[in-house]
């Protein structure tokens, strides 16, 4: 692999984030699956770097999910992204950030539409206009959550407690980065370092320390798939699509993956469990699974957050290998404990998967 | 009067007309902006379809060219159209006043980086056809080791919109099968593979060295664009294309992968193109007066065109454009330059 | 093993790493024609059986050179000898003779 290369590819795509001023949208899905991955982002953007970060209770889902499931008219998810746009002008901001894959790829895909079908644009202004009385507009800069930590590497890294690093051998750690494909697959110039060696999430690894892991399959799809997951017919394939990753990513022993996508992580670390029960098979080290984390999670960690405040207990691959390599510092007896300190109970163990 | 004839260009094109231009009797000066004559044949090896070494063509060319006026590292600063001739200063302090100009700036190689997917300056095994003709002239090569698996991909940057190019590049199937039977007299114990969309093997011979290829050589075609390159953790390559034949996705690890580079039209003389207002056509090669029946015209009396300027060629192509170039020339300097007083209604009648 | 309803699922993918250069090289010292096919599909145009029986000597190669001998097999099993497909190939392969040699070669354990 000659780095040289890539890095002359990264300076090809490169795009404006502005620094400061946004309006946060949050996805319908991750509170769910990694609760404390959107919190984290809003604690290290504006506490940890005083940025102004503005978010609203009246934001709504994007629409992602029903359009890729073919259940929603164009239109009406237009519509939808417009009244989240026509808010953020609302409140006096024009840089548009959201924390979820799919929405970002419907934005970029909803504006390039409207760029090419001006029409369409004012039919939508219209919808807007009679539907919520709400004056329409458009972001004049459309950044995903992950652009933004990407543009913060260095403020984190600066403040970190803690490198991806494994202590015991003084090695950086081995990182798979994987991007979701809603990130720069449909716009490789919407993406920092594009869709073929997207740098996005490379930066953030590389700032903190960690070693890339540039595996063959690195741009195949999770497996999430929508379609391929919400039918249990189809869900074989969603996991072959995962396994598929794993086998290519085995022989470089990775440590941990970093994922900037809702159903990634998700899927990356759930399938973990069905492939490991189903086949015995697993990709850790000693029976352990790989950890699949959100980027926000592993700002987290290497800013010196209690890994139970940052979720890490709701993974299905269990974390300690991670944490102990990291000389993360954690109380095995809170991980299943609530917020409010009442005992959630841990999940039954599994058979084969440690 | 012996006229000036400035050619641009010291590639085959260049030198074959400028060769036969001075045969006729005129006054050549020819300018290259390289540092060397020839073209991209001085970096060819052996050319197809009979493995010619490209060094014995070219050694001939240059012995037709003796006694033409030749600036290499010469470029064109600036010029300027007079009533009927070009007042052209060159970049060497030169200027010349030139009653005819023949632009033979022939084409750039595909610059194989713009295909991401193939990983070329990425991936430490992956190489172009040039690189692979460097290897055969040197010896040498940090990425040839006695490969196991070979494999050859047609149609980079070729047949490709995406890279900027609709159009067929002409010389890259001969080329592959050329290279596949060289790397297999090279590598006996290799196997070869070779990724096609179309075989477009139309001239004469090619027909048969892919038969060659295929019967003495034992090459696979496998019809499928290779899609996607990756690097194994030993650094060999992951390469997947669909054989489309099979109607099947198809993956292959290999040790080495020769990307097929197209032509592109050439960059210097774009910029050259521009300075005498040459239009250019939608593929970005030059416009000619009639790509049947004037092929060597441009548009602007007075400008001639040869070789791979007007689009991709084989080199007998080119070879023989830059011929037919030289005639054009000749006719256009006899028949209409001198007769100053009808001058403009000839051009308009016979251009 | 814990039975989730769905597993993993084989994939259709050709894997060229499992190309048996050994029988190959059997199969084309005594037929070197196995070679020259072009995947004209000439043959299976016109195949008697074909139009039946799926039979077809080009994916018969084709299925060889993709690693799948056992495929390659099953689309020759109806073949008559009739020579039809001899009279229509353009590089004048002995198809005849090649099917036979294919049969001999890799039914072969």
């Amino acid at each position: 692999m000659i780095y040289e290369g890539k890095q002359k590819i990264w300076s090809d795509y490169q795009k404006d984030i502005p620094d400061d001023h946004y309006f946060y949208v949050r996805s319908c899905i991750r509170q769910s699956f990694f609760p404390a991955s959107e919190a984290t982002f809003l604690d290290i953007t504006r506490n940890r770097l005083g940025k102004d970060i503005f978010e609203t209770e009246h934001h709504t889902t994007c629409g992602g999910i029903a359009y890729h499931s073919d259940t929603i008219p164009q239109e009406t998810v237009m519509t939808i992204i417009a009244r989240q746009f026509a808010l953020m002008a609302k409140h006096g901001y024009e840089n548009y950030v959201c924390s979820c894959i799919t929405s970002f790829g419907l934005y970029c895909e909803t504006l390039e539409t409207w760029r090419e079908f001006p029409e369409l644009e004012a039919k939508i202004r219209e919808n807007l206009w009679k539907s919520c009385k709400l004056e329409f507009a458009k972001p004049k800069f459309l950044i995903h959550a992950s652009d933004l930590i990407y543009k913060y590497r260095n403020q984190i890294a600066a403040q970190a407690v803690r490198k991806l690093v494994n202590v015991h051998t003084g090695e950086p750690l081995k990182v798979v980065e994987h991007i979701g494909c809603h990130y720069s697959k449909m716009f490789p110039s919407k993406g920092v370092g594009g869709a073929e060696y997207p740098y996005v999430l490379v930066g953030m690894i590389e700032a903190w320390g960690g070693e890339i892991v540039d595996y063959p399959e690195r741009r195949h799809c999770c497996g999430f798939g929508f379609r391929q997951y919400f039918i249990k017919g189809n869900r074989g394939y969603s996991l072959s699509n995962t396994h598929k990753k794993f086998e290519s990513m085995e022989p470089f022993k990775p440590d941990l993956i970093i994922t900037n996508c809702p159903g990634c992580p998700y899927f990356l670390d759930r399938w973990q469990y069905v492939i490991a029960e189903s086949t015995g098979k697993t990709y850790g080290q000693d029976g352990h699974g790989i950890p699949a984390l959100t980027y926000e999670e592993v700002a987290g960690l290497v800013m010196g957050y209690d890994p139970w405040d940052l979720g890490l207990q709701t993974h299905q691959v269990g974390v300690e290998p991670l944490l102990d390599k990291m000389w993360v510092e954690y109380d095995p007896a809170k991980k299943f404990l609530g917020k409010n300190g009442k005992d959630l109970g841990a999940p039954a163990p599994c058979a084969c998967l440690k | 009067m012996k006229n000036n004839i400035l050619i641009i260009g010291g590639g085959p094109a260049g030198l074959e007309s400028a060769s036969q231009l001075q045969r006729m009797g005129y006054n050549v000066i020819l300018i290259e902006k390289s540092p060397k004559l020839g073209g991209h044949l001085a970096k060819w090896d052996r050319l197809f379809p009979d493995s010619v070494p490209a060094d014995e063509v070219l050694g001939g060319l240059l012995r037709g060219a003796e006694g033409v006026k030749c600036f290499t590292d010469t470029d064109v600063r600036a010029i300027n159209r007079l009533d009927k001739s070009y007042n052209v200063r060159l970049t060497n302090g030169i200027t010349v006043l030139s009653d005819a100009v023949l632009v033979a700036s022939g084409f750039d190689l595909f610059d194989a980086v713009k295909k991401e997917e193939y990983g070329y300056g990425v991936y430490d095994q992956v190489m172009t056809n040039a690189d692979l003709e460097a290897y055969f002239k040197t010896g040498t090569d940090r990425r040839i080791e006695n490969p196991g698996k070979i494999g050859f991909a047609h149609c980079v940057g070729s047949r490709d919109e995406k890279a900027g190019c609709r159009s067929c590049s002409k010389v890259c199937c001969a080329t592959a099968v050329k290279q596949a039977i060289e790397m297999k007299q090279a590598f006996p114990n290799a196997e070869v593979f070779c990724f096609y969309m179309d075989l477009r093997l139309f001239g004469r011979h090619y027909e048969d060295i892919y038969l060659k290829a295929q019967k003495e050589y034992g090459v696979r075609f496998i019809r499928g664009r290779v899609a996607e390159v990756s690097e194994n953790y030993d650094g060999t390559l992951l390469v997947k294309a669909e054989d489309t034949v099979a109607g099947k996705p198809l993956k292959v690890t290999l040790d080495l992968l020769v990307l097929m580079a197209g032509m592109r039209p050439s960059g210097v003389g774009k910029a050259i193109g521009d300075l005498l207002e040459m239009p250019v056509e939608e593929d970005g090669y030059f416009a000619v007066r009639s790509g049947i029946a004037a092929s060597q015209r441009s548009p602007i009396p007075g400008i001639f065109l040869a070789g791979a300027a007007t689009g991709p060629k084989t080199l007998p192509e080119t070879l023989a454009d830059a011929r037919a170039a030289a005639m054009e020339v000749d006719r256009y300097l006899t028949e209409i330059f001198p007769d100053a007083k009808n001058y403009k209604q000839l051009v308009k009648e016979r251009w | 093993m814990v039975d989730f309803g769905f597993g993993l699922v084989p994939s259709s993918r050709i894997n060229l790493d499992l190309f048996d250069k050994d029988k190959y090289r059997e199969l084309v010292k005594i037929e070197p024609d196995a070679r020259i096919c072009m995947a004209c599909g000439s043959c299976t145009a016109v195949c008697t059986a074909g139009k039946f029986v799926h039979t077809s000597l080009r994916e018969a190669i084709e299925d060889i050179l993709n690693a799948k001998n056992d495929k390659a097999l099953e689309s020759l099993q109806a073949c008559q000898l009739c020579g039809k497909c001899s009279m229509v190939c353009p590089r004048g392969i002995n198809t005849r003779h090649l099917i036979l040699s294919i049969n001999k070669v890799y039914s072969a354990k």
